[in-house]
């Protein structure tokens, strides 16, 4: 029921090391300046309410309902977190749950982590401030743009999200663009329906009960603008990007030859061993045979060693 | 109802839980770096980070089906490298026909497949271990010591504790959902599970009631928390222990585990990169 593995979080594995530790970088960037933000902008209560905005998001994530066939929807909170708190401590709030899924719960790679979180905490959140500003500016005393507003964040932070984490499948070279792309966003476009739905109920629960919450945060969330544009931009070219990448998958194809070019160009630098000549195709194959054997054998013999250091260990304290 | 079952963490007497977190903090991450940057095809070099894995394991007492069983939680995202199987040019195995499409699977696509597998493979593993054999408050001490921000670090640790306190409430919610909304057998096909009535958008609605409740009642907590934080002297700094320096012991453990590694990384670039 906990550890569910979300489509959303891409474990270790899949990205490459490049593509890791360039959104790692982003990322930190990012989170760095939003640390100065909140710690400059924000009344010292907001830690202890960012925590446990923190806590109920993830707890919040138990909470499903039956859609159909065995699939629930449920919720992945960027949209609620950015109304509930405003942009930059919504970016800490959703760096913490992510985080905290991927080093305790492995949902998630801990190398992956920085694009995870470039998707889910930086572009879910920009993207949700960009669409429930601009629709919640259109009727700002009505309660249905607090609702459409957090209908359309959630699901297009969703959306976005997926697309971005779906560009990063395909720069590593793990999963072609034009099979990558419409198999994220499918699934997503479905899984934001929950997710802005949830989010609707949750709203239309606050504005009956606690609606100066609502407000408070409109009012507190100055100096969004750059936020605002960065949600748009991302916006804009992630959906741009994507479709296109999706159509010529030969682009992003003619980016990872490149790398391989450069790496085939500094190969011969690091080739100490040289291809040796084995007479027949028959003997490589046995070659690589007994190679196998033989690691399989110390992987065993490593481990029965350990094992039985660590018994009579056991037996002699 | 109690969630302790979350946490992963398993007390158990070995060296591996022993072992200084901040020391393991950094070895676990190394290991997935390594495992990263090991270049395609280059199994040998899998082999012995497997064994090394798999050694710690069994000397964790975690024991090597406990880690197994929880890394095949992240098995279903390997989906995700499927294509691989077939957009992959090489030697063709094996022709599946699709409609008018024929799938052709190669051999170089099966081994790039078996290689990203194997990958993630590896390193959920070191995550499991290191999530098992630490408890939370040295991982906190970990990140302080490799200068995460205390602000954050403050954060992670606040969440933690008010995880279990939500995750409670949630269960709660979650009762009563269940008591309130009457469950309807279903018919035959579904194998008589029971599913809660009404209709998609109200099942929804009530869902997001639920979390609305459950915000509502963590912004409640928190003013309770920021309460209690002043009455104890909270000033808006974030405050925290001293760190303690590194054993000698595990400074040994650190430096021959980065060799190791850095030597497995090195001989897998050489060779095979």
């Amino acid at each position: 029921m906990f550890n569910r593995p979300a489509p959303m979080h891409l474990p270790d594995g899949f990205l490459s090391t490049l593509v890791s530790i360039v959104f790692w970088v982003i990322s930190v960037l990012t989170l760095a300046y939003a640390l100065r933000r909140a710690g400059k902008d924000l009344g010292e209560r907001q830690l202890p309410l960012m925590g446990v905005l923190a806590a109920a998001i993830f707890a919040g994530q138990m909470l499903n309902f039956s859609v159909t066939g065995g699939t629930s929807g449920h919720l992945l909170g960027a949209a609620i977190a950015t109304i509930l708190v405003g942009p930059w401590p919504a970016v800490i709030v959703m760096t913490t749950v992510v985080s905290i899924q991927a080093l305790i719960f492995q949902d998630g790679g801990l190398l992956a982590l920085g694009a995870n979180l470039f998707n889910m905490a930086v572009v879910g959140v920009a993207v949700s401030y960009f669409v429930y500003t601009s629709l919640h500016r259109v009727a700002p005393q009505r309660p249905w743009s607090t609702l459409v507003g957090g209908f359309v964040a959630a699901w297009s932070s969703i959306f976005i999200a997926s697309l971005s984490a779906a560009l990063q499948l395909a720069i590593s070279g793990t999963s072609p663009a034009n099979i990558a792309v419409p198999a994220m966003a499918g699934i997503h476009a479905l899984i934001g329906v929950g997710e802005g739905m949830i989010t609707v109920g949750a709203l239309t629960f606050l504005l009956a009960t606690r609606r100066d919450l609502l407000v408070r945060e409109q009012a507190g969330s100055r100096g969004g603008v750059g936020v605002w544009i960065f949600g748009l931009g991302i916006a804009l070219v992630l959906a741009v990007l994507s479709p296109l990448a999706s159509a010529n998958p030969d682009g992003l194809e003619w980016v990872a030859r490149q790398k391989g070019f450069l790496e085939a160009a500094r190969a011969p630098l690091y080739n100490l061993i040289p291809d040796y000549v084995l007479p027949g195709v028959s003997n490589e194959a046995l070659a690589t045979i007994l190679a196998g054997v033989a690691g399989t054998l110390i992987v065993f013999s490593v481990t029965l060693g350990v094992a039985y250091l660590r018994r009579s260990r056991k037996n002699t304290v | 109802m109690h969630v302790h079952f979350l946490d992963p963490y398993r007390q158990l007497p070995s060296p591996v839980h022993a072992l200084d977190g901040r020391v393991k903090f950094v070895l676990a991450v190394a290991f997935i770096l390594t495992v990263s940057l090991t270049p395609f095809g280059a199994w040998p070099v899998y082999l012995l980070l497997l064994s090394i894995m798999l050694s710690v394991e069994i000397l964790s007492g975690l024991g090597v089906g406990y880690v197994l069983r929880r890394a095949s939680l992240a098995l279903p995202f390997v989906l995700a490298a499927f294509p691989l199987l077939f957009t992959t040019p090489g030697t063709v195995l094996l022709k599946l026909p699709l409609g008018t499409w024929t799938l052709a699977l190669t051999a170089e696509g099966a081994l790039r497949f078996a290689n990203v597998a194997v990958k993630s493979w590896l390193s959920v593993q070191a995550a499991i271990v290191l999530a098992s054999s630490t408890p939370f408050p040295d991982l906190l001490l970990a990140m302080r010591a490799v200068r995460i921000p205390r602000l954050l670090v403050a954060m992670f640790g606040l969440m933690w504790r008010y995880l279990f306190v939500l995750v409670d409430e949630a269960l709660r919610l979650m009762r009563a959902r269940a008591a309130r909304s009457g469950l309807v057998r279903q018919p035959r096909h579904t194998a008589g599970r029971l599913r809660p009535g009404g209709s998609l958008a109200w099942r929804a609605r009530v869902a997001g009631g639920m979390a609305g409740s459950l915000f509502l009642r963590a912004v409640d907590r928190s003013d309770r928390i920021y309460v209690a934080m002043l009455s104890r002297g909270y000033d808006g700094e974030v405050r925290s222990f001293t760190l303690q320096p590194v054993s000698s012991g595990a400074r040994v453990t650190l430096v021959a585990g980065l060799m190791v590694l850095g030597l497995l990384w090195l001989s897998g670039t050489l060779v095979w990169g």
